[in-house]
């Protein structure tokens, strides 16, 4: 595919803005040449990034292929400006073999509207007893290892698992909570006291935090700490990249942008796990993109059907959709009221995830596939559940005015989703 | 003057005026009780169902009397024995029985939320009698109106409640509607059944059980919720009743006129002692007269409310 994307203000890696035409040719960006151009987009007073990465997402398929399957997923991801998507191992079977691994690439490959990357499973079944095999998943193509959904429970199986993948150059990704402590459905506070349900204290997640920090510091091995939530979190990782650690983590837009507040009235829609905390530390979270502390925004995008949210607060499935929301919630709560430039902003969800799964993606390069995201950062709109393109419609943002619109989505050249950009 | 909302759901939902005007017509209910007029009209015509998810003595039975009395035809949900068992939801369970041209739907759910997330779906007012660890308002207003009765107001009170607070809907019910009244709660337990930030309630946290009782007008038991507990929360029967216990020693602490309430069931020699339980300073029995009274006056009062939106259309 070859093509030109005129005018637009482009973001690099070095956070200049400068105006000018992006050239792409066999699907990577060229030096300019002239054409003939198969793609040719005016870009004019728009924001040209490369394409968003998500480090974390669940595509459900296979196996709750009613609540999102590839091809849904990735349209929906294409909606967002994401180009390359990393989706946890949690499926039915479960991605804990070069078989599912296989299937997911093959799918998406065929079917798929942007690049996903399988994230294979530490432990057979997501147990937490015995090795997955993380070698031949690897050839079959996956880009990390993770329980997601949990965490690796004992500290013994972490260890195996972060020694045993350094074999394959992959690194661990960890959703830290410590299981015996988190048994309720929102954050442990008042809301959860008021409202009599149990809660979830911050704790759970600090002390898991804390265990794999340790490991990652004994072992001298990297590891990447799934959607932080807490402060607590924030400050132990922060002291750790102080002291060499080598870790890496992220957040999602739900915890900088939403409270626990919004399960008040028992609200179905706010529940997720880890749970929406306090404003303490939504304000550590800001404070933790702001200086490095969180290295990358994912969305941990989590389709569930209506059935499984429309039904008691204590019942309800945890989780969110996240790709159509991510960037516009990133530029409403962090670029505009100026906590992050809008480059910032673009390196976490583009540059920073690629790098963690060495995809070699999420840059506008010369020589790189040819993946990028265009937004009109001027256009304010609403959230409408019942409009989006994934499969499901759990949002919790539905009614909110956003500032920060994708325009166009363009993977390896190709364009994948266009709104109304000629 | 009439109720705001056609269903029942929450103390924390009431404003002081309408929980008087429960209490004041549950004083005629009580009277009407009390001479043995049992066969009013007030909801002839009407049907009420229980659908109870927990297990319930005096809660539905009281409702079922209370709108037998008043003339109304009454059906009953149990679990078992239901499509319930087949696997079917919650909320179609309550939509069916709506289409049944039902007019009240008394439900005890084990989830915190459950009646107010099935309100809205319905035509029936939804009475909650008691979700998860949430509210149980009907229980509150028998106490309220128990508490007036002996003590003659609900303004000023000193109201110790003593035992499984984080459990408790009594609890939570309780200082919701005793705040309204500038009364003062003070809540004791063991701390493992003490949840976080509980002093924000506007209850006062009190580390000892005399602590709490000190000068109170009301001494409340609540039952230990073992069923809620996914793990143990104090180690034994024994220490529980040994620390947490009502007895005389801890009376000794409240005014000589307190009294002593616990909306039952209640475990013999745990929560307080039997001696306690049978005393002339307990209500229990009080409370459970009075309970069919307010649920009387619950439903004549929605009935009301139900008619006049009737007319209104």
């Amino acid at each position: 595919m070859n093509g030109i994307i005129r005018q637009g203000k482009v973001i690099d890696a070095t956070g200049e803005v400068t105006i000018k035409d992006i050239y792409f040719k066999d699907g990577c960006f060229a030096e300019p040449y002239e054409g003939p151009f198969d793609v040719d987009l005016d870009a004019a007073g728009k924001i040209v990034m490369p394409g968003f990465v998500d480090a974390h997402c669940h595509l459900r398929d296979p196996g709750f292929e009613y609540r999102e399957d590839i091809v849904t997923g990735t349209r929906s991801a294409a909606h967002g400006g994401f180009t390359s998507i990393a989706c946890m191992p949690n499926t039915k079977p479960v991605c804990d073999n070069a078989a599912v691994v296989s299937y997911i690439v093959k799918k998406s490959q065929t079917e798929g509207y942007v690049n996903v990357f399988p994230i294979g499973a530490v432990s057979k079944q997501l147990q937490g007893k015995e090795l997955a095999e993380i070698g031949l998943m690897k050839e079959a193509g996956i880009v990390a290892v993770s329980d997601d959904g949990a965490p690796v429970r004992t500290a013994d199986m972490m260890r195996k698992g972060m020694v045993y993948a350094r074999d394959f150059d992959l690194v661990v990704i960890n959703h830290c909570e410590d299981p015996s402590l988190a048994d309720g459905y929102m954050n442990e506070g008042y809301n959860s006291t008021q409202m009599g349900v149990l809660g979830v204290p911050s704790a759970a997640e600090d002390i898991m935090v804390a265990r794999d920090l340790i490991l990652a510091e004994y072992l001298d091995l990297p590891i990447h700490l799934a959607h932080i939530s807490t402060h607590g979190a924030v400050d132990m990782i922060r002291r750790a990249k102080k002291r060499g650690v080598k870790v890496t983590c992220e957040t999602c837009p739900h915890y900088f942008v939403l409270t626990d507040d919004a399960c008040l009235g028992f609200n179905t829609y706010a529940r997720v796990n880890p749970p929406l905390r306090r404003p303490e530390d939504v304000t550590a979270i800001i404070e933790g993109l702001r200086d490095g502390t969180i290295d990358m925004i994912a969305t941990d995008h989590a389709p569930h059907h209506e059935d499984e949210k429309d039904v008691p607060f204590d019942q309800a499935n945890n989780g969110f959709i996240g790709f159509e929301t991510a960037f516009a919630l990133g530029y409403t709560y962090l670029v505009q009221p100026g906590y992050l430039t809008l480059a910032e902003l673009v390196e976490k969800m583009s540059s920073a995830p690629a790098n963690l799964l060495k995809i070699g993606r999420g840059t506008l390069e010369v020589g790189r596939p040819a993946d990028l995201t265009i937004a009109d950062v001027e256009e304010t709109w609403e959230v409408d559940r019942f409009q989006m393109a994934s499969k499901s419609m759990n949002t919790p943002y539905h009614g909110m005015t956003l500032t920060g619109k994708i325009k166009a989505t363009l993977v390896d050249g190709k364009v994948v989703f266009n709104d109304e950009l000629c | 003057m009439q109720l705001k909302s056609k269903d029942l759901l929450g103390m924390q939902q009431l404003d002081k005026e309408e929980i008087e005007l429960i209490l004041n017509t549950a004083q005629g209910m009580k009277q009407a009780l009390l001479i043995g007029h049992k066969k009013t009209t007030h909801l002839q015509g009407k049907s009420v169902v229980t659908l109870f998810y927990e297990n319930s003595t005096r809660t539905r039975l009281s409702f079922e009397m209370a709108a037998k009395y008043m003339g109304a035809a009454t059906g009953n949900i149990a679990v078992s024995g239901s499509s319930i068992n087949k696997g079917e939801t919650l909320l179609d369970t309550a939509v069916t029985i709506d289409h049944m041209a039902t007019d009240f739907i008394i439900m005890r759910h084990p989830s915190s939320g459950a009646p107010f997330y099935i309100a809205d779906r319905v035509n029936a007012s939804v009475i909650n009698a008691g979700d998860g660890m949430d509210e149980h308002p009907t229980q509150c207003l028998l106490d309220l109106f128990t508490m007036k009765e002996q003590l003659g107001t609900l303004s000023g009170l000193k109201v110790a409640i003593i035992g499984d607070i984080a459990h408790s809907r009594v609890a939570r019910s309780n200082i919701w509607a005793l705040n309204k009244f500038n009364s003062e709660v003070r809540v004791a337990g063991p701390a493992s059944m003490m949840p976080v930030e509980f002093e924000k309630t506007g209850a006062i946290v009190c580390n000892d059980v005399k602590e709490a009782c000190e000068g109170c007008d009301v001494v409340m038991g609540l039952r230990l919720q073992l069923e809620r507990m996914h793990s143990a929360l104090f180690p034994s029967v024994n220490e529980y009743a040994r620390f947490y216990g009502i007895n005389d020693e801890v009376m000794a602490c409240a005014q000589p006129h307190a009294i002593v309430m616990h909306p039952g069931p209640y475990n013999h020699g745990m929560e307080m002692t039997s001696n306690l339980r049978y005393s002339d300073q307990s209500f229990i029995d009080e409370q459970v007269t009075n309970g069919v009274a307010c649920r009387m006056a619950v439903l004549y009062l929605l009935n009301v409310r139900r008619n006049s939106m009737a007319a209104d259309q």
